[in-house]
């Protein structure tokens, strides 16, 4: 099934060799600063790891497209590309140059062939600045033209974006404009330096719905008629299906899942992955199918979940994903979810004070309350074992513990799956082993 | 032209009371504008003038005559004196405000955008300054000064200045900050604009709206202490210009013997300029600050939605 | 769908018209629907269209200087004055409302027992602790909220939480009808779908109906029974949702599903130009200067309300009654206004 106009995408293949930027191990961290009283002393107290360790070629001519949700640090990635976002370490590379290494001068150089357009249009757009300063503004700053050549080459500019006729918008304000018309005053700024490559950080994710193609439309000639590369950012899987030649879903400052949008598409692999592709609501009311949602939320990047980042959510989870005791903590508090109120009264009287099982570790602890024994404690999780025994949780507790005071659980030691090739993609899950590793298939067959 | 209009945009969507106070205050001031600008054809007599054709002016007479509101014991044409001080006042008003207001917008911008330790260390001076009573500091900088260039109205501007600095740098500092974050900044370094640019190009025209209002607000306060600093002995001598706060001074003595010209007029031009001055600053605030303000909705009438 | 009961909500020629400097903006212009018990209407259109402001005016939430009339009529009886006194006293106990940013509706300062039983307390004085403890569990838990966070903070609690949490809110009180605008745009995409899986749940648990504001349409195929366009203040297309989905029958309607980028998409569609300026919208039918079939007519007399062949109520002269066109009138408007894409954007 074609997902793009065949003529549109034919002759771009070919041109995929050249490597424009190369990412290695990129890292992008940034200090945690507590309360106000740790502030007071100037101590941090933890680092974010918004970007952590990747790695990405991106050739000259195609479309990456770097999908994931909010705190995913897709957004970070394509700031660091043009330096924007501090590099902790690892390198990028951008045609022999190493974006890490430079700062001032050498930076703003560089910045004259990467580009960006931003996510909210109205407020990438200096609000006291008319249009036409906007859009010549990078012209003056990098001294390329002035006068007549600056207008000229600013309603050029315009014109291109479909701002046209150019004169009505060139003394408007960004106030004066709708959302679309100044999105495309944004790109029109963005190409005004003919660049090489323009990261795209969520596009028309604030435009109205019938905007959004429209949008999308120009941004497929612009690269046509200027030759340009695309990051193209987004969480919106539909329109990376259709604008992407490659797809990198990430997740928690990692990539998960790297590959062609035909085989992602086709046969995601990562849970994650077929759990976005299934999140998408249908247009067709006839296919809407009831879906299996992963639960919970992308967890707090400045202490993440250990083992593999996505197991607290993932239905396929397995011994060896990095159980823990928050894992143990989320699971009684949906099992509350799911009982009436006295039963949750009696239950939560048994079970004493659960805050320990915040600090993550491979064994937890879990307390009887008082007047209760470990052996009551145990019951409770036996009826919770009972209730959902398909509970991937189960899978990853090595043993139970019954003593006096509570119960002890110790869990699988797990790991973090690194990057692998799996069929035609490459993703980083235990479901998908390296060739010769006996370490395990999942205990259930995927559906 | 863009922060003109910005700045110029709320007189015209005035409503109210505050327009009222706005005007109210407008006209006060304007009356000193008037009276400071042309000092030279409606004051009779000069400031420092104790004699004309070469009579000698009369020691404490009374208001009429050939002296509209007296003379005072320095044998000074009182009148004369209060219309040469709304001169004195508003140069060193405008030079104090004036000088505060861009040494501290340049200075919060800077600080502001730049961060780091340069920003900790004029924060921390700005905030001792800060915490200095306004007339206290005024005194000691009045003092510093006097020894170098002498107690004109330059000198008096100057600790003027020192005392106000630091409101406006807190403001455009704290402004700076939040607009640093915004995406229209990232954008500008994204396109590879210098730090400077950014400052010009990017923040000056989206911090500066807060500056005029606390500007109208501080020359009010700035005439009080200017007039303490008279009262005080500290501001403008009297041969180098009026000044209200010396006359008010001088005056003190007279009261008890039943003299009150000498001190009732220049007190209540201190009085008046202040309330007008302070009128404008809180017209403005009203009608600038997007919270107090009480925009313009048109009611509809039944009768136009019938079709 | 059963039709036998009573509707919870009737709207007659609802007009909403807000004042500006150029003039009255007809937000809502003539709007009128039912909404049955336990039934989700999806209000769907581009911004600007009025959706938003429908969904306020239904429950008197407009800025002062709007001009409200038309009749509602709720559970049977005729509604007090839009916007009036009596009115907003419904608001919370049989009206309730959701918002896009649902932090702005939490008091962070406020724990999540105390923004119960402030609510409870509201409609009910007096109500014990107790009780409010029992009710607002039971919301929470259809919410998937443990009960071991009823005594936290909002800000302990992530995007997605705070959203189920003011749900829970606007549910406690068992309102009739919940106006829900926009409840998963500042949302992510996975949390997105939990909240409308919940949504979609909410009749099973709960005997509420809702009108969810969305410019979404997929989400309304996935969560609604019915669906209502609207297009420049006005209600264009209404029906069932898989009906209006299947087969769209206004132009607006169709359009707007071509141009939505779906995981089907294989060509980008666009809907030319933009919504009008409702201060002075065209005269006629409000679409015509957009619409790939307009006709003559379409440019002079605003098209009849009219029931078609798949049960939808449709405005548009392509569905008749041939008997109101005149003679011409039905050939095509050759003259389409010029739209550069200078208007559309």
């Amino acid at each position: 099934m074609p997902t793009k106009p065949e003529a549109a995408r034919a002759p771009r293949r070919a041109e995929h060799d050249e490597t424009l930027l190369s990412i290695r191990d990129l890292r992008v961290h940034y200090a945690l600063r507590g309360s106000s009283l740790a502030r007071l002393f100037g101590r941090d107290v933890g680092t974010v790891k918004a970007v952590d360790g990747i790695d990405l070629e991106i050739a000259k001519g195609e479309v990456l497209g770097l999908v994931g949700e909010s705190g995913s640090g897709k957004s970070t990635l394509g700031r660091a590309v043009l330096g924007l976002a501090p590099i902790t370490g690892g390198s990028i590379a951008y045609e022999e140059r190493r974006i890490e290494t430079m700062s001032g001068r050498a930076l703003r150089e560089v910045r004259r062939n990467l580009q960006m357009v931003f996510q909210d249009p109205s407020a990438a757009l200096n609000p006291a600045m008319d249009i036409e300063t906007a859009v010549g503004h990078p012209l003056r700053i990098h001294r390329l033209a002035r006068g007549d050549e600056l207008r000229r080459r600013v309603v050029d500019a315009l014109e291109r974006v479909g701002l046209s006729p150019a004169d009505q918008f060139l003394t408007k304000y960004p106030g004066e404009l709708s959302g679309g018309q100044k999105q495309r005053a944004v790109i029109a700024r963005a190409i005004i330096l003919d660049p090489v490559l323009l990261i795209a950080d969520e596009p028309i994710s604030m435009l109205d719905m019938s905007v959004r193609s429209k949008l999308l439309q120009l941004m497929l000639d612009l690269k046509a008629d200027l030759d340009l590369t695309y990051v193209y950012i987004t969480h919106d899987l539909a329109s990376a299906k259709f604008f992407c030649d490659r797809v990198a879903i990430m997740y928690l400052g990692r990539v998960v899942e790297i590959g062609t949008t035909e085989e992602i598409f086709a046969d995601p692999k990562h849970p994650y992955t077929q759990s976005l592709v299934g999140a998408i609501p249908d247009l067709d009311p006839d296919r809407s199918t009831p879906r299996d949602l992963p639960r919970g939320e992308i967890p707090d990047a400045a202490s993440p979940p250990l083992g593999c980042a996505f197991h607290p959510r993932c239905p396929q989870a397995f011994d060896k994903c990095g159980w823990e005791s928050r894992d143990l903590r989320v699971l009684l508090e949906s099992h509350w979810t799911t009982v009436p109120e006295a039963e949750y009264d009696a239950e939560r009287a048994i079970i004493g004070d659960v805050d320990a099982l915040d600090l993550p570790d491979h064994v937890a602890a879990l307390p009887a309350g008082r007047g209760h024994s470990g052996g009551d404690v145990e019951r409770v999780l036996d009826t919770i074992h009972a209730a959902d025994p398909d509970e991937p949780f189960w899978r990853g507790v090595r043993q139970r513990r019954v003593v006096d005071a509570g119960v002890g659980i110790d869990f699988h030691e797990g790991e973090d799956p690194a990057l692998r090739p799996a069929g035609g993609v490459q993703v980083a899950c235990h479901l998908y082993p390296p060739p010769g590793d006996a370490a395990g298939p999942p205990p259930q067959p995927k559906e | 032209m863009a922060v003109m209009r910005r700045v110029l945009a709320p007189f015209r969507e005035t409503v109210g009371f505050s327009r009222w106070m706005l005007l109210a205050g407008i006209v006060i001031v304007a009356f000193f504008v008037v009276l400071a600008v042309g000092a030279e054809w409606i004051a009779p007599y000069g400031y420092a003038q104790k004699s004309a054709d070469g009579v000698d002016f009369p020691k404490l007479a009374e208001p009429g005559g050939d002296h509209l509101l007296g003379t005072d014991r320095l044998f000074f044409d009182v009148w004369s004196r209060v219309v040469w001080g709304a001169r004195t006042a508003l140069e060193v008003i405008v030079l104090a405000v004036a000088g505060s207001m861009i040494l501290g917008l340049a200075l919060g911008l800077v600080s502001g955008y730049v961060g780091g330790w340069f920003d900790r260390i004029l924060v921390l001076v700005m905030d001792a300054l800060y915490a200095f009573p306004p007339l206290l500091l005024a005194i000691v900088f009045g003092f510093l000064l006097a020894d170098k260039i002498g107690a004109g109205v330059v000198s008096a501007a100057l600790s003027l200045t020192v005392v106000y600095l630091p409101q406006y740098f807190r403001v455009v500092r704290n402004s700076t900050i939040s607009a640093r974050e915004s995406t229209y900044v990232e954008a500008a370094r994204a396109l590879g604009a210098p730090g400077r640019t950014v400052i010009t190009r990017y923040l000056f025209g989206n911090v500066i709206h807060s500056v005029p209002v606390i500007g109208t607000l501080n020359a009010a306060d700035a005439l009080g202490t200017l007039a303490a600093l008279g009262f005080l002995g500290l501001g403008i001598q009297p041969t180098d210009g009026a000044d209200w706060g010396f006359d008010l001074s001088r005056a003190l003595d007279d009261a008890s013997s039943g003299i009150w010209w000498t001190g009732v007029f220049s007190g209540a031009a201190i009085v008046l300029l202040i309330t007008g001055l302070t009128l404008v600053g809180e017209g403005l605030n009203e009608t600038i600050n997007p919270v107090l303000r009480k925009k313009r909705l048109q009611k509809i009438r039944r009768e136009e939605t019938i079709r | 769908m059963s039709t036998t009961g009573q509707d919870v909500l009737s709207v007659r020629d609802l007009r909403v018209w807000y004042g500006t400097e150029r003039g009255a903006a007809r937000a809502v212009d003539g709007v009128s629907f039912d909404l049955r018990p336990g039934e989700i209407l999806g209000l769907v259109g581009e911004s600007g269209c009025g959706k938003t402001t429908l969904g306020r005016g239904l429950l008197g939430l407009l800025p002062r200087g709007a001009f409200v009339d038309g009749d509602v009529t709720f559970k049977g009886k005729p509604m007090p004055a839009v916007a009036s006194k009596e009115y907003r006293a419904l608001r919370g106990a049989e009206l309730g409302m959701i918002f896009q940013e649902p932090m702005t509706r939490l008091n962070p300062l406020m724990r999540i027992s105390e923004h119960f039983e402030e609510t409870v307390r509201a409609h009910h004085p007096g109500v014990s602790r107790e009780r409010v403890r029992h009710a607002a569990l039971e919301v929470l838990r259809v919410m998937g909220i443990p009960p071991t966070r009823y005594r936290s903070y909002p800000h302990e609690f992530s995007g997605g939480m705070r959203q189920r949490l003011t749900i829970a809110l606007a549910l406690v009180l068992r309102p009739a009808f919940i106006v829900a605008d926009e409840p998963t745009t500042a949302l992510d995409v996975l949390v997105e779908a939990q909240i409308i899986k919940i949504l979609a749940d909410l009749r099973r648990e709960f005997d509420t109906s809702l009108l969810l504001i969305t410019h979404n349409l997929g989400i309304v195929s996935e969560a609604c029974d019915r669906v209502a366009v609207m297009y420049a203040g006005r209600i264009v297309e209404i029906g069932d949702a898989r009906q209006v989905f299947r087969s769209p029958q206004h132009p607006y309607t169709q359009e707007l599903l071509r141009s939505t980028i779906s995981l089907s998409t294989t060509g980008l569609s666009f809907i030319p130009g933009s919504p009008p300026d409702l201060v002075d919208p065209p005269a006629g039918c409000r679409f015509h200067p957009r619409c790939p079939h307009a006709m003559r007519v379409c440019a002079t007399q605003a098209p009849v309300p009219l029931e078609v062949a798949g049960g939808q109520r449709v405005e548009c002269w392509l569905h008749g009654p041939e008997s109101q066109v005149p003679p011409g009138g039905g050939e095509p408007l050759h003259v389409r206004e010029e739209l550069s894409v200078a208007d559309e954007a």
